[in-house]
């Protein structure tokens, strides 16, 4: 339903009403920033010692190779295995064999009820012993684990969305269930998925923050460094550039969703969510 | 398992910090999001893209960065939740908590709303077309016809949401609230060798919990089908 | 048109990018000190003894804090932390034959809760960062010297009226999780609340949060220098810490060998240096080293 249904067009009064409110909220927003920066001033945050880092070349470098580029490598790895594990275990949840199906559901409900944390921690753990990268992997096979699970079931739901007469045509011309997966859904399915893989993209790399309870290298963990550091002491500036760094990145991979969703997708627009059912969160 | 066995009342502390968290900020994350979503599709421009402005770029922040925000930002501005030191039995809920539950609450909250929206959307044109025709305002179509339906259409996504709050209660044991996860960690620390065992018994708590939240969601659902 | 104005854009932004990062001049370089490796290890440690080990080897895993400053302390641009611990660790890691700032030294964060978790599992060797002894402790893990004795004191607003721990009954008081002095601080009748690292304590501190935070005097005289005019420290030191070395409760011998080089260094005044390099420039006195406990 359009937003235009639920008011009319408005008549005089009406328009000066909305008038009224439009400028009342406006002030008020204007008041809350004014105030805002007013206290954040106060206390001396916006002194240029306190932003001057975000300029010095070493530290860019160190922001942005140790810190943007790790965690995008941690996702980017993450999201690959998760396509994988997804992949395995969707199939195993659609098998005929019970022996297969079972497990494979176990599984997946067993990662997607469990929080991402929790995995990261019992996963440092597990690898601690003479690891070094222990907190890196901790994080990618936390997140390989948790975004698989959720994207099994969005296989499902894309195998599920491929529309009936292929398969059965495929089934017609004596084609095995094997194979009718393989040459026949799977690559449909993968054209509609993609929009849901790329969010799952989001996810992971907004978990990817979650590194720094593991002490897992990343943005988060550059940016603990920089404001733990006596002489900066910066932490509000700090978070400000890391939540910008983070919102810019997560932007551009809406709009790749959005612009692949209409390229690939555009015949056949499932309701993925509800196809995923309640149990799937998008985060 | 005696990590277990020996610290029940701490794993009990633990989830009982979680659910508190979920109950509270779930609440405030349902009235919050209403609030929202009616900013998104109300009739006042500068309301519609404040709302999609603070949706967008909160939804697009990591929880932990939100969180960290308002353990360092919002004292500086004043908002420290000092004045919140409430004990029940052996939970204490106190300034910590308060920030705690605002950062759950502002990030969940734009889920809601898109959750919400989703509904809104779902609810047949005819229905406002028919409480404009016989004259309700935006805020009586609102109210009386269009968001009870959204509510019902809504249950799916925002029973996800919910979920996903329950699940990211765990990311405020980065900031200091004793709950499953940082009680999990302080286990496995003490109790090195038992970490699987530890491990299995936190998953199961909170698989147990999600069950039971989705189990909730369903029944709910299906009372309030429409077809 | 479109691909051209986000090119255009893009281009801009660059080109504004690098004109900013030429801009800036933070950050120093923190040098610790210069501590040469001792050269000559043959025969010195008895044959499959742990040292030996680690001699021939010429490589060792030393666990330190990477976010306690002056302590343990590892900047965003830096390659190795800095502080207290590690000039300790330098000296004793020079013992070995090998070579303090060099490759073989892999300096691994710990953070207090898994000190014991690291050293049971044999990730480090060595553990120097802001470890008590407890009796607790040493159920599970070595641990000799000390080579600091810290008392634990309060850290206070400048304006606050606190003047002792007995004040502070039943209040929040701030400190690292997992360290000894949560404990005290809950002895003591207030409420120990943990964070990971001090500096979020001392955050807590200024804008309220907390009333107080808790631990050694020496780290809060820092704190203090460094927030000049804002915080204070007050109180008696309410109860006595030994920072000691950690190491693996399955290596005994590595006790006496710590304990000797401890106790070189204060002879030949190491550790009067890397206290006064560490510690110093916050304004505490240089104190006299501790009596380092017999091996048991």
């Amino acid at each position: 339903m359009s937003a235009n249904v639920l008011f009319d067009a408005p008549g005089p009064k009406t328009a000066a009403r909305h008038r009224a409110y439009a400028i009342v909220t406006a002030v008020a927003l204007v008041a809350v920033l004014a105030w805002v920066i007013y206290r954040f001033n106060e206390k001396g945050q916006f002194e240029s010692s306190k932003w001057e880092v975000f300029v010095t070349p070493d530290y860019v470098r160190v922001l942005l190779v140790d810190g943007l580029l790790k965690t995008l490598q941690m996702a980017a790895t993450a999201i690959i295995g998760a396509v994988a594990f997804g992949v395995v275990f969707g199939v195993g949840k659609l098998s005929d064999h019970a022996w297969v199906r079972v497990p494979s559901a176990l599984v997946v409900e067993f990662f997607r009820a469990v929080p991402v944390l929790l995995l990261m921690v019992f996963t440092w753990y597990w690898l601690g012993i003479n690891a070094d990268n222990s907190s890196y992997w901790a994080v990618v096979l936390a997140l390989t684990a948790y975004n698989g699970a959720v994207l099994a079931e969005v296989l499902r739901a894309g195998i599920n969305a491929v529309p009936k007469g292929q398969s059965e045509a495929a089934y017609a011309i004596g084609m095995r269930k094997n194979q009718v997966m393989r040459l026949v859904q799977m690559p449909q399915a993968v054209k509609i998925m993609l929009p849901a893989i790329i969010s799952q993209c989001i996810v992971a790399l907004k978990d990817t923050a979650l590194g720094i309870y593991v002490l897992a290298p990343g943005l988060t963990y550059v940016a603990r460094q920089i404001y733990l550091d006596p002489q900066f002491n910066n932490r509000v500036p700090t978070m400000f550039v890391v939540a910008v760094l983070y919102v810019s990145v997560n932007l551009l991979l809406t709009l790749l969703a959005t612009w692949l969703q209409k390229r690939y997708a555009g015949e056949k627009k499932i309701d993925l969510a509800a196809a995923r059912g309640p149990r799937n969160p998008e985060r | 398992m005696t990590a277990i066995t020996d610290n029940f009342d701490l794993y009990l502390r633990g989830f009982g910090y979680t659910i508190a968290l979920f109950v509270v900020s779930g609440i405030g994350s349902l009235l919050l999001g209403t609030f929202l979503v009616a900013m998104r599709v109300g009739p006042i421009a500068i309301m519609r893209s404040a709302a999609a402005v603070y949706v967008t770029v909160v939804r697009n922040t990591p929880l932990v960065v939100v969180f960290a925000f308002f353990a360092f930002a919002a004292p500086m501005l004043g908002i420290t939740f000092g004045f919140l030191d409430v004990e029940i039995g052996q939970f204490e809920f106190s300034s910590l908590f308060g920030s705690a539950v605002v950062s759950l609450t502002l990030y969940t909250s734009t889920f809601v709303c898109e959750a919400l929206r989703s509904g809104i959307n779902a609810v047949p044109l005819g229905q406002a077309e028919a409480a404009r025709a016989i004259g309700l305002t935006f805020g009586g179509t609102m109210t009386q016809v269009v968001l009870p339906q959204a509510f019902r259409a809504s249950v799916p996504p925002l029973a996800s949401v919910q979920i996903a709050l329950l699940k990211n209660t765990s990311v405020a044991a980065v900031f200091g609230i004793a709950e499953a996860v940082y009680q999990m960690r302080a286990l496995t620390n003490n109790y090195a060798s038992e970490r699987t065992v530890i491990f299995v018994c936190f998953a199961a708590g909170y698989v147990v919990l999600v069950e039971l939240l989705s189990f909730a969601a369903n029944r709910i659902e299906r009372r309030w089908r429409i077809a | 048109m479109r691909r051209l104005k986000l090119g255009m854009a893009a281009a801009a932004l660059m080109v504004a990018g690098s004109a900013l990062a030429a801009c800036g001049d933070a950050g120093s370089d923190s040098e610790g000190r210069d501590v040469e490796a001792e050269s000559d290890c043959d025969g010195k440690f008895d044959d499959g003894t742990r040292m030996a080990e680690l001699a021939d080897a010429g490589e060792i895993n030393v666990g330190v804090k990477y976010d306690q400053p002056g302590l343990g302390f590892k900047g965003a641009t830096d390659d190795v932390p800095a502080g207290f611990d590690i000039e300790i660790a330098k000296i004793l890691v020079a013992d070995l034959c090998i070579d303090p700032t060099g490759d073989g030294v892999n300096w691994v964060e710990t953070i207090s809760d898994n000190r014991e978790p690291f050293l049971e599992e044999g990730k480090v060797d060595l553990v120097l960062a802001s470890y008590s002894i407890t009796d607790d402790r040493r159920k599970v893990v070595g641990q000799t010297g000390p080579y600091m004795i810290t008392g634990q004191q309060l850290l206070v607003p400048a304006d606050s009226d606190v003047e002792s721990i007995e004040d502070l009954q039943g209040e929040q008081v701030c400190s690292v999780t997992g360290s000894t002095s949560i404990d005290r601080i809950n002895e003591k009748g207030a409420k120990g609340v943990g964070f990971d690292s001090y500096s979020e304590c001392v955050q807590k501190v200024l804008d309220g949060t907390v009333k107080a935070m808790s631990t050694d005097g020496s780290i809060l005289a820092g704190f203090a220098a460094q927030n000049e005019g804002e915080l204070k420290v007050v109180g008696d030191a309410f109860s006595e810490e030994l920072i000691g070395v950690g190491y693996s409760k399955d290596l005994p011998e590595m006790c006496e060998w710590i304990n000797g080089v401890l106790e070189d260094s204060y002879d030949d005044g190491a550790w009067a240096d890397a206290f006064e390099l560490t510690l110093g420039p916050s304004g505490v006195e240089t104190p006299d080293p501790p009596a380092v406990e017999p091996c048991q």
